[in-house]
């Protein structure tokens, strides 16, 4: 390997990076309070936080997407400004994404040349790049196809296409946002394997997790952040999940739900056989059946883009599929994609993105109160016209009900915070007092007190009668709130268990696909 | 029809082409950079009457040229100022600077000549003329293919031939140099190529630019390189919107843009040669339906194909840096 | 929380500081063409407020900018780019002609002004139709689509009007008179009933139509289901879609909604006016409703006001052109588009100053 490395390859005791004071704020805003932070060479860093804690922030700073407001910033002991990115691939920084930064219908060269080109003319560079990949792959078990087009493979394939560009541009230091949403338990451990080898060869590593679990398996030191501020910087070897959760949260934290044990009616929802092609061809869907009974909760695990997110969509009539669907034993029409004969039918729908279909973020939140039951004649009067009275004084009991704040029903939804947002999504979904409740991703991008009172909101449901279907990528909130736990895998239902009597590593592997009595 | 008629309807095909084709290379550029440009008609329009001022009083086609190509670039960079400095809307800049160049044109035009919008008739050196390629006489008389050669691909005027030029010019910009790898990014992922340490910007404000030079060359052409020799009120009838459904049937693709612009040139050709048609002696279709034509068919293309044709996929959004 | 900047600073002092610069770029090219802005300015305002039949005519324009301005604000607020204005009025003027020129033509205005306004609606929504279907089904964009189809309607009136419509031995493209039935009155004439007089002007009883039709957007953008789905739609489709409102159906009632009011703008021109079917009734109307949508924020109120403002370009962009004969009627396209530029696609170079300004002010005090 020639000029590849030379920088950065002298032993110092200086630290590879090292943060003192940094502070950023955006608007009224304090994302970053007096930062000081100094990760050793050739270690793996966990910085945990909660959502909105500043961790992301603090690592654009880093990547130079944003300037910090003060502070100083030093690499290998020198100090150093990163304007933009390019100045941090100069110093050697390297950055994965949570969500990738790929041109998703380039080849895998193009992307990792993207930027870093040797001339005018593709060729040269696209040939080096082939040779120094082989090279990389050899060197850190990152084995891609060169030729394959990005949008073709796997998400943890793109992830390594990610690792890739940054090491093509010899960087020394890795920082990884939150690389295991997208993974299953295997791939983030084979993952976490890669990290290691790339720290043995000197490279340092910084990871962004809210994943306590993680930070715990791979990490050699911790640092925790919370309302901006970095509370804590730890050995990961003397501290524990339970420590790390108070200081992340500022309190004792319950991270299990209370719950009595379910007391399971008739069947509600039955699913029968469903199927789904997309418009590109692709089968999202094959052939997925289940059932779920009053006042239980079957939790939908599996990763990322197995089929959750149709399966959502099907049930919440946005998408048309095949198979059959029946609520009390009537089946209902699967073949018109209607959300609003799926709501009559008495499905509420809590979707898995907020921004892009659970809110209207240009409309208030007293107008986001009756979305998609914005045509029930309580909210209706002559004429087509809207019962604007009604659907106030139904927004105004949401928002004291489920305590969102700030308690102001004219403000824009996009103005509220993540959990907020998520409080006007469920309080619209749960007060309509459905039969059967779909949710997804319930507590994503919310914080640790909204987490909870969510939680606390669908058991309760639970206990009053009604059948819940709860899609989660995360299997913690999976394992302590369902009562029975099915798995996703392709399009498939891989397996399904009792939640009781199952654990993280057997549906870990049903994640990964084995299924049946291996697992 | 004889077989010099039909080598007379091709060649006035590649001849009414010639504008569609510069103004989609233009839009192909801009479009595969992420900015939507429905402003092709009016910077088209903007060169075609400062070309043919220029030429006028200058008596040089070139500087018209220049000129045209100038003003063409001037109106894209309000573009680029509009849609990726200020984040605007670019569908509503892009009408903007349609108006602006039809309310300018006619406006200048008139305090200049005072011929009703009109610049005077060009002559000589202030056109450019049909370029007669070696041997095209002498070719002339092979059975066939002489004809090919002397009435279709020679006697073209100098602009034509760089439209045709243009066509493997842009292709091997596109998918052969680092320039066009960063511009096709930076139209699907704006995200990448920022991150990747280049300024999506600077990318953006450089095809905008070559959107400009290529109108400038499609608007040069209508007032220098046609019979109108001169600029006429609205000179650009629609071209510059057929141009951009010419791009999206041609699926943003360098040469089938070609084949799209060909047709588009055909069907013109078809429309201008035979005004009033008569069908077996039934009825005769109307002069207007025939000069509605190419409107029409337009619509029928973007109907008909459009459904299964994806656009760039960062294509009209404004670039905002986020976490 | 995030801050919110004072909800006037956007609707009302943005907009007229952009009004602002657009009028100082048209004061260059006033220069550029070698006549005084101030005494240009000084004779438009004059022209067109100064007698009350400028204003009469400046209200007359300012009628039809209201009905097309509404249209493609109404278009806006479902997200979609109505460009299509100018066709459809003009085939809506068919519809007029339709009516007017058949029995009801000879009855009483009473009875043809309501089925004149129908056949203007109903012949708009129809020409909005296809490009809205195709939008919805096919994916073809609007904008394109209504372009071409206002190079279509232009083609479709000459062609009506040279074979089908022309009066025998006539040379000039136009259809036979109304009958008397369908004159509906001027204002003068509805001023004389009751005693006041005023000069003669083409504005007529549309006037009212047109206010009529602001408060009815209004209503229907902000007080009915079908408004809520409109912007629900044109805020965000792929949550419109979770929330069981079919984009096909939002496309299209919004479409020809839209191209229904443009449509009426033919009650205006050729009931209200020509009393003919004649080849240019729409004379760019159409287009000046995308600067008065921009310029108004799609706000019925400000369509209103933003009309008035166009209405008096356009009569005092007449007087100027007599007086300064350098200073064609081209003007109005010129300043129309720079409306359009600066309150539309420029309009953060304004915004962002302005924004930057009051959050500094606010963080002060708090």
């Amino acid at each position: 390997m020639t000029g590849r490395n030379d920088r950065g390859r002298h032993e110092s005791a200086a630290p590879a990076i090292e943060l003192r004071g940094i502070s950023k704020s955006f608007g009224p805003v304090q994302a970053n309070r007096d930062i000081n932070l100094a990760v050793k060479r050739g270690e793996i860093h966990g910085i945990v936080g909660e959502n909105g804690a500043g961790k992301s922030t603090l690592m654009s700073i880093l990547f130079g997407f944003y300037q910090a407001d003060s502070g100083r910033i030093f690499v290998d002991g020198r100090e150093t400004t990163i304007p933009d990115s390019k100045a941090a691939i100069r110093a050697g920084i390297g950055m994965v994404h949570q969500h990738f930064k790929l041109v998703e219908n380039f080849t895998v060269l193009e992307n990792i040349v993207l930027g870093a080109e040797d001339g005018m003319l593709l060729k040269p560079s696209l040939a080096r790049a082939r040779d120094l990949l082989t090279e990389l792959a050899q060197e850190y078990e990152l084995e891609v196809d060169p030729e394959a087009v990005v949008e073709e493979l796997s998400v943890g394939l793109q992830q390594r296409v990610e690792i890739l560009k940054a090491l093509y541009r010899n960087a020394d230091i890795l920082i990884l946002d939150e690389p295991t949403g997208v993974l299953t338990p295997a791939e983030a451990d084979h993952l976490f394997r890669i990290l290691r080898n790339l720290r043995d060869q000197g490279k340092t590593v910084v990871l962004i997790t809210h994943k306590l679990r993680e930070i715990m398996a791979a990490t050699d030191t911790v640092s925790v952040m919370r309302q901006g501020e970095m509370v804590a910087t730890t050995a990961t070897s003397e501290t524990s999940p339970e420590e790390l959760a108070e200081r992340m949260v500022g309190r004792k934290v319950l991270l299990r739900v209370d719950k009595a044990p379910a007391a399971p009616g008739d069947t509600v929802l039955e699913v029968d056989e469903l199927s789904l092609t997309d418009l590109a061809g692709v089968r999202r869907l094959k052939g997925v059946s289940f059932h779920v009974r009053a006042g239980e909760i079957l939790g939908i695990a599996g990763v990322a883009g197995n089929g959750q997110s149709e399966l959502l969509s099907v049930l919440g009539g946005i998408l048309p599929a095949t198979g059959a669907v029946r609520v009390r034993g009537r089946e209902i029409d699967l073949a018109r994609a209607d959300g609003q004969s799926r709501r009559r039918d008495g499905i509420a729908h809590v979707p898995e993105d907020r921004h892009r279909l659970g809110l209207v973020m240009n409309f208030a939140q007293w107008e986001n109160a009756v979305f998609g039951y914005h045509t029930a004649s309580e909210y209706s009067r002559k004429y087509g016209l809207t019962n604007r009275n009604a659907i106030r004084t139904a927004a105004d009991e949401m928002v004291r009900k489920y305590d969102i704040r700030p308690a102001r029903m004219d403000l824009f939804a996009g103005s509220f915070s993540g959990g907020n947002q998520q409080k006007i999504v469920i309080s619209r979904e749960f007060e309509r007092n459905p039969d059967i409740l779909v949710v997804g991703q319930p507590t994503r991008g919310v914080d640790i007190g909204a987490i909870e009172f969510i939680h606390r909101q669908i058991v309760a449901l639970r206990d009053a009668g009604k059948a819940i279907l709860l899609v989660s990528v995360e299997l913690d909130e999976i394992l302590s709130l369902s009562d029975r736990v099915a798995v996703m895998f392709d399009g498939r239902i891989s397996g399904e268990r009792v939640a009781a009597d199952t654990d993280e590593r057997e549906l870990g592997l049903l994640m990964a696909g084995v299924s049946g009595e291996a697992a | 029809m004889d077989y010099l008629a039909v080598l007379q309807l091709f060649d006035s095909t590649l001849r009414l082409a010639t504008p569609f084709l510069f103004a989609c290379l233009a839009g192909l550029f801009s479009e595969r950079a992420g900015i939507f440009d429905i402003g092709l008609e009016g910077k088209m329009l903007a060169g075609a009457f400062s070309a043919a001022t220029v030429a006028a009083i200058t008596g040089s086609a070139w500087l018209g040229l220049f000129t045209g190509v100038g003003i063409s670039v001037l109106l894209s960079i309000l573009h680029g100022l509009a849609s990726i400095t200020l984040r605007g809307n670019q569908l509503i800049s892009g009408v903007a600077i349609n108006f602006l160049a039809s309310g300018l044109t006619a406006l200048i035009g008139q305090s200049l000549f005072e011929l009703g919008g009109r610049t005077p008739q060009l002559k000589g050196s202030g056109r450019f003329t049909e370029i007669t390629l070696p041997l095209a006489e002498t070719l002339g008389g092979i059975p066939v293919l002489g004809p090919v050669y002397e009435g279709l691909v020679s006697g073209h005027n100098v602009i034509v031939y760089m439209a045709l030029a243009a066509v493997p010019i842009t292709w091997w910009t596109l998918f052969r140099t680092r320039f066009g790898l960063r511009l096709r990014a930076v139209g699907e992922n704006p995200g990448a190529v920022d991150t990747a340490g280049i300024s999506v910007t600077g990318q953006r404000y450089m095809a905008v630019i070559i959107c400009g030079v290529l109108c400038g060359m499609a608007g040069a052409y209508l007032s220098l390189g046609t019979s109108a020799a001169g600029f006429v009120r609205e000179m650009s009838a629609g071209k510059g919107f057929i141009a951009l459904a010419a791009l999206i049937f041609a699926k943003w693709k360098p040469l089938n843009a070609l084949a799209a612009c060909l047709l588009f040139g055909f069907l013109e050709a078809v429309a201008t040669k035979y005004q009033n048609v008569d069908v077996f002696g039934l009825f005769t279709v109307p002069v207007q339906f025939m000069q509605a034509l190419p409107y029409i068919l337009t619509v029928v293309i973007l109907a008909g194909f459009v459904g299964k044709a994806i656009p760039p996929r960062a294509g009209g959004v404004p670039y905002v840096k986020e976490e | 929380m995030k801050r919110q900047v004072p909800g006037w600073v956007g609707l009302v002092l943005v907009p007229l500081l952009n009004l602002v610069l657009a009028l100082i770029v048209a004061g260059v090219v006033v220069v550029f063409i070698g006549e005084n802005p101030f005494r240009a300015m000084r004779l438009l305002v004059a022209g067109a407020l100064g007698s009350s039949y400028g204003i009469g005519y400046t209200l007359y324009y300012a009628t039809s900018f209201v009905f097309t301005g509404l249209a493609v604000a109404i278009a806006f607020h479902g997200s979609l780019f109505n460009i299509g204005g100018e066709g459809q009025a003009g085939v809506a003027g068919i519809g007029v002609a339709v009516v007017c020129l058949s029995i009801v033509g000879e009855t009483h205005w009473l009875l043809a002004f309501p089925l004149a306004a129908a056949g203007a609606a109903a012949a708009g929504a129809a020409w909005a139709a296809v490009p809205a279907y195709l939008q919805a089904k096919r994916g073809s964009h609007v904008v394109i689509t209504t372009i071409m189809f206002n190079f279509i309607a232009s083609a479709l009136l000459v062609y009506l009007l040279v074979n089908v419509m022309k009066v025998e031995g006539s040379m000039s493209p136009e259809s036979r008179k109304f009958g008397t039935g369908a004159h509906i009155p001027y204002m003068h004439e509805m001023a004389a009933w009751l005693g006041i007089t005023m000069s003669r002007t083409p504005l007529n009883l549309s006037f009212f139509l047109a206010a009529g039709a602001a408060i009815l957007t209004w209503v229907l953008i902000w007080r009915t289901r079908l408004g809520y789905e409109i912007r629900a739609f044109g805020q965000s489709e792929s949550a419109a879609v979770y929330a069981g409102i079919s984009p096909y159906r939002i496309t299209m009632l919004t479409m020809l909604i839209s191209g229904g009011m443009a449509g009426l703008m033919a009650t205006n021109t050729v009931m209200g006016e020509a009393h003919r079917l004649v080849l240019d009734a729409v004379q760019g109307a159409g287009f000046v409703g995308i600067a008065v949508a921009l310029m108004g924020r799609s706000h019925p109120v400000g369509v209103v006001l933003a009309a008035i403002l166009f209405g008096i370009l356009y009569q005092g962009g007449a007087e100027l052109a007599f007086e300064m004969p350098a200073i064609s009627r081209d003007m109005i396209v010129v300043i129309q588009a720079l409306v359009i530029l600066f309150t539309g696609a420029l309009e953060n170079l304004v915004r962002f100053p302005v924004e930057a300004v009051f959050r500094n002010l606010q963080g002060r005090r708090s």
